[in-house]
């Protein structure tokens, strides 16, 4: 159980409101190798049962965030995982391999899939061999263990999982949001700065639920589920499509203590049914 | 400030203009410290449309009766549903969230200007100063007589100047036309209100190297600074409203206009 990149800062902002380490991971925050100051304001939008963001990948870069970050965050007793993007497979790499150096930081995962950037992200994520291409320039850069979040703006995901497969991805996590938009019609203008945005929150969820189980069937690696989970109920399903973890985007925005919610009631939810493991209904569905 | 998750009781709904609530709300323990300024993410329940917590500024905390006050403009389906809460509902509130404004010093002299639903935080601002023994005043405008909110609580706290855009009550025209500001000199400006107002205020207060602060209020989704929605182009480049603001020293804001 992990909270996703971009819903959960760098976890630090959430200390207060509930017990950060009792949770499985915390993905933090889209890093890249140079600062990005992301896309204008407005970057949100409330839609039915989810929202659109176009935030863009504003970050301070990888040397501010090993400098200044790293050592805020790297004693949090919970497995810290770093969200990386770039805009060539050689800043990917480079990126990764900075990331590679910090000691307790055991995995990332490497984002081919933001539908908010023009130079980059989701352009690599959307064919087997861009993304191909920027795990294989990762991998030889990166030795610890590497996710790939990949884009649901595709015709078949489980050909570009299975590339990332083939190239030495040790797990995929998927869905990243899917590309939406919605416009304000007396104003006749879009609501985001950049016209599109990524959509998320419980809309999302039977695309995302439908992506994992077509993935957990095509790859070998583990996959780690995500897209509209809000309740114990919603990752219970993740888990039956297939899913070996989950994380926690939106949901977050609405409940900053929702993870540990959801922890709790996949346990209880367990125990109820008188299952010894979780690994009893991981992949249930055929 | 540490933050709290906190199921808050609903004590009283007062529907104070056409357009505006106050609701009153209370906790069976001590209500956490708050800042003026700062404000409340509150989760909005039986509004399908509403899916996002709803950013709402400290109107005021009664310490006496331990009371939150929010003064609610009723604007959407969301904060519509809030106008309908009774005695005895809960209301999930993330609180308090963000920066408030610069606490006065003794000796300052403090001019806390407010337009339309922004002069909400400024109640609070102006009886936490006047309980530290500083008499604020306020500058607060309006389009007509009826749309002055809570004007005699102000009264109570500090002296209150006010302008119509009617001229129905105090002077006529904006805030930034009142007198007051060519009779008085003032050590800061604390102003929150439509931006064009905030931006009228801060070229004065430019003008007369007077230090101010605008409280924003951009469009916001997790109101902790993790999901960078809400930011405003600054000196220092795009900073969360929600969490590095909503207070804002004016030399920050690319405002030169």
């Amino acid at each position: 159980m992990m909270t996703a990149s971009g819903t959960f800062g760098y976890g630090l902002e959430f200390a207060d409101l509930m017990p950060i380490d009792g949770i499985g991971g915390i993905i933090v925050k889209g890093t890249t190798l140079h600062p990005r100051q992301g896309n204008d304001y407005p970057r949100m939008a409330e839609t039915a049962s989810g929202m659109l963001n176009c935030v863009g990948l504003q970050n301070k870069g990888v040397d501010y965030f090993c400098e200044h970050i790293y050592p805020q965050i790297k004693d949090i007793d919970t497995n810290m995982i770093v969200n990386v993007s770039g805009s060539s497979p050689e800043d990917y790499a480079e990126c990764a391999a900075r990331i590679d150096a910090l000691e307790n930081i055991p995995a990332i995962e490497l984002n081919i899939s933001c539908p908010n950037v023009k130079d980059g992200g989701m352009a690599f994520g959307v064919t087997c061999a861009g993304a191909a291409s920027v795990v294989k320039a990762v991998r030889q850069r990166y030795h610890k263990t590497l996710i790939v979040k990949l884009s649901p703006n595709v015709t078949d995901i489980t050909e570009i999982a299975r590339a990332v497969e083939a190239e030495g991805a040790d797990s995929v996590s998927l869905i990243n949001t899917l590309m939406g938009m919605a416009i304000d019609i007396e104003k006749r203008k879009t609501l985001l700065s950049i016209n599109t945005g990524g959509l998320s929150g419980p809309c999302v969820k039977p695309v995302a639920l439908r992506m994992v189980w077509q993935v957990a069937k095509a790859v070998n690696i583990p996959v780690i589920g995500l897209g509209g989970i809000s309740t114990a109920e919603d990752a219970i399903e993740f888990l039956m499509a297939g899913a070996t973890a989950i994380e926690i985007g939106t949901a977050n925005f609405l409940d900053p203590a929702v993870s540990i919610k959801v922890r709790d009631g996949i346990n209880a939810w367990l125990d109820a049914h008188g299952c010894q493991s979780v690994d009893e209904i991981i992949g249930v569905i055929k | 400030m540490k933050k709290y998750i906190l199921d808050l009781k609903v004590k009283q709904v007062e529907r104070i203009h056409q357009r505006y609530v106050l609701i009153k709300l209370t906790h069976e323990n001590t209500l956490p410290e708050m800042m003026p300024g700062q404000f409340v993410e509150v989760r909005v329940d039986g509004s399908p449309s509403t899916f996002l917590r709803r950013p709402i500024s400290i109107n005021f905390v009664d310490r006496e009766n331990n009371e939150l006050w929010l003064l609610v403009a009723t604007v959407g389906d969301g904060t519509k549903q809030l106008a309908k809460l009774k005695f005895g509902d809960v209301l999930n509130c993330v609180l308090p969230l963000g920066n408030g404004f610069t606490p006065a010093k003794q000796g300052e002299k403090v001019l806390l200007v407010g337009g339309g639903v922004g002069v909400a935080p400024l109640l609070y601002m102006g009886a936490e100063m006047k309980r530290q023994g500083i008499e604020p005043t306020f500058l607060l405008g309006a389009r007509t007589a009826n749309d002055l909110l809570m004007l005699p609580i102000f009264n109570k706290y500090g002296r209150a100047y006010v302008t119509t855009e009617d001229g129905s009550m105090g002077e006529k025209g904006f805030v930034t036309n009142h007198s007051i500001l060519n009779q008085e000199h003032f050590d800061r400006i604390s102003t929150c209100g439509p931006t064009p107002m905030m931006k009228a205020v801060a070229r004065y207060a430019r003008q007369n190297n007077v230090d101010c602060e605008a409280s924003l209020e951009n469009l916001m989704a997790c109101g902790l600074g993790a999901c960078l929605c809400c930011v405003e182009k600054t000196t220092e480049g795009n900073l969360c409203v929600c969490k590095d603001g909503p207070v804002f020293n004016i030399k920050k804001l690319l405002w030169q206009d």
